[in-house]
């Protein structure tokens, strides 16, 4: 049985079809790849796996469980975390709480702990520090734990993004273009952390890229979605191949 | 690493917590020497109220990132309610036990109609909440003024239109006169005690600031989508900050009322003015900022006072010092030099022991 499985997703704004019959099924442990021209619906896509949307058609389920127009809270209890193109940290907190927040639901203890710092506060939170400077050091971030996220340089918050979304304890990670913005360099350290992610935490990782170096290089499978509609799907190889895709790509220049 | 900052914060919340005592120690002393105004000495339980209800509505302006305009609409909950409830009870218990009651009847109560109004307007996107409060503030300021309250051998009579109204026996007595307000609250309220509201307001503050709470109720702030796909409950959390900060606000009313032994409700002490010095209190002190907020409360509380000789420039002058505090807090020039120049840099750089 898929990890996660979408049948017949679609959704319209006004009369755009932003996307029409979207269909996707991802074994666990897989490493995805969901591409297409700019505008074609890839973010949509995400936002509607993650509840920020209520598709208008179509289910989803994630195990087998019918996970359709949750909302978000619950879709990331019940186990999708995910990145955003265009980087949401939580500015004003260091490094570390970025990560902290989001063991929110994972290391618990009432305002009343909170606030008269009992024995269970401090072991929470010192569990909690473990646990984030752990995932920290995974994407090289734990010597910037105390500075401010947003004084981080634009390609460690995207790293500190993934991180933070990690920290959830998801079984499905949704990556919206993780390399953007990095230089060749960063590029391949991202692609080796990925393969590390998903080998060292045994994730199930979809992601939507427009740098195709990265594409070829971790995903296993494609899907690529142009205009909302999927153009086809497969082998990474055999769909980069695809004069189709290509077309499409070209089209869009 | 992750110790340095724990310590940081710690480091900084104790310097909060010893201006704070160093002030009312200082001003005891002087106080004790006989050489406080009486107008100081007058001004000094308000002046606590005040840095309660400026520091609990950081907790939502600054912490939460909503704009409340209705904090003196708590204040004025808290204020009423307690001073009904202590005199009604006057004489039946000791002063202490009745302020303690006094205290958490009045706290309650505003928590109570802060997860009323919160409840509904929180969970809208939006700048809901100040229209809300500053609605709510003029409303329970205006519904006061035409509440009349009595007691006789019969039991409490109630009317919303005059003292006659009420129909009292002889030997009856009234305890909320309309816009004549409560006459008669026993004094219980002093310096000490507002010392110490002061103490457990910040205790209580920046404490939850710095818990899993208060992680939580800044994600929403910073980015509220971001929290969602992390699994916050959105309202749940401002609900939370909203909520703490109305009691602490309702806390805040019952040390005024218990100072005073005339209580009405005019726009003067519980109007939306009130609510937007409370803001300005914050703003100038920094957004987020909690000993910010108290040196504000405190300098701008005084500062008409020590002004008050020059008369005819008194308040030319205080809205000349309220630009400096904003230039000083938040052009972005003035924030590049205090960087730069700040001590704790100079420090760290003497010591080479730069954060990076
Ligand atoms: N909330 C919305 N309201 C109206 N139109 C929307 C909304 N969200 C997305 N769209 C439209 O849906 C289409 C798909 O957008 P989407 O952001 O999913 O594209 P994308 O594939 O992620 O593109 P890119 O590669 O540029 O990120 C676009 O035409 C966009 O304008
Ligand atoms: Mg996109």
């Amino acid at each position: 049985m898929a990890l996660l499985e979408a049948k017949n997703l679609s959704i319209s704004f006004g009369g755009l079809r932003a996307v029409d019959e979207f269909n996707i099924s991802i074994e666990k442990g897989q490493l995805y790849g969901l591409i297409g021209p700019n505008g074609a619906g890839k973010t949509t896509v995400f936002n509607l796996l993650t509840g920020v949307y209520k598709p208008t058609e179509g289910i989803v389920t994630l195990n087998g469980i019918d996970i359709t127009a949750k909302k978000t809270i619950d879709l990331n209890k019940a186990g999708i975390a995910r990145t955003f193109q265009n980087i949401r940290l939580f500015k004003d907190l260091s490094v570390l709480d970025n990560v902290k927040a989001a063991l929110h639901n994972h290391y618990v203890y009432s305002t009343f702990d909170g606030i008269f710092r009992t024995p269970k506060f401090r072991k929470c939170e010192k569990a909690m520090n473990e646990r984030a400077m752990e995932l920290l050091k995974v994407f090289d971030l734990d010597e910037k734990a105390d500075i401010l996220a947003s004084n981080l340089p634009y390609g460690k918050q995207r790293k500190l993004e993934i991180a933070r979304a990690l920290a959830t304890e998801p079984k499905i990670l949704l990556l919206d273009e993780p390399a953007a913005g990095m230089n060749p360099n960063e590029t391949l350290e991202l692609m080796e952390t990925i393969r590390f992610i998903r080998d060292k935490f045994d994730m199930t990782i979809l992601l939507i890229e427009h740098d195709m170096k990265l594409v070829s290089g971790i995903c296993e499978e494609l899907t690529v979605l142009n205009f909302g509609r999927i153009l086809t799907k497969g082998k990474t190889s055999e769909v980069l191949n695809n004069p189709e895709v290509i077309k499409a790509y070209l089209g869009d220049e | 690493m992750k110790k340095l900052l724990t310590n940081k914060i710690f480091k900084n919340n104790l310097i909060t917590y010893g201006i704070v005592i160093i002030a009312f120690v200082v001003i005891s002393i002087i106080k004790g020497t006989g050489n406080l105004s009486s107008l100081f000495t007058g001004l000094l339980v308000p002046l606590c109220a005040y840095i309660i209800l400026a520091v609990s509505l950081n907790l939502v302006v600054g912490i939460s990132g909503e704009l409340s305009l209705g904090h003196a609409g708590f204040m004025c909950v808290g204020a009423f309610s307690s001073a009904l409830f202590s005199k009604c009870v006057v004489g039946t218990m000791p002063d202490g036990l009745r302020f303690l009651l006094a205290l958490i009847i009045g706290s309650v109560l505003a928590g109570i109609i802060g997860v009323l109004i919160g409840i509904p307007v929180l969970r809208l996107k939006g700048d809901y909440l100040a229209i809300v409060t500053l609605a709510f503030g003029e409303i329970i300021k205006n519904i006061i003024n035409v509440i009349y309250i009595g007691r006789d051998s019969k039991g409490f009579h109630f009317s919303m239109t005059s003292e006659m109204d009420l129909n009292l026996e002889a030997g009856g007595e009234t305890l909320i006169n309309g816009a004549q307000g409560i006459t008669g609250t026993p004094k219980d309220s002093s310096f000490l005690i507002g010392f110490i509201l002061v103490m457990i307001t910040l205790f209580i503050v920046l404490n939850l600031i710095n818990s899993r709470d208060g992680r939580a109720i800044m994600a929403i702030r910073d980015n509220r989508i971001a929290a969602e796909s992390i699994g916050i409950n959105i309202t749940k959390y401002k609900l939370l900050a909203f909520t703490v900060s109305s009691v602490l606000a309702g806390a805040a009313g019952v040390l005024y009322s218990h100072n005073l032994n005339n209580l009405q409700a005019t726009s003067k002490n519980f109007g939306y003015n009130m609510s937007i010095m409370f803001l300005v209190f914050v703003v100038l002190g920094g957004i987020g900022n909690i000993r910010g907020s108290i040196i504000a409360a405190v300098l701008l509380t005084l500062l008409p006072e020590l002004l008050r000789g020059l008369n005819a420039y008194r308040m030319l002058i205080y809205a000349i010092v309220l630009i400096a505090i904003m230039l000083f807090n938040w052009a972005p020039g003035a924030l590049a030099f205090r960087e730069k120049y700040s001590i704790k840099n100079w420090l760290s750089k003497k010591t080479g022991k730069e954060e990076m």
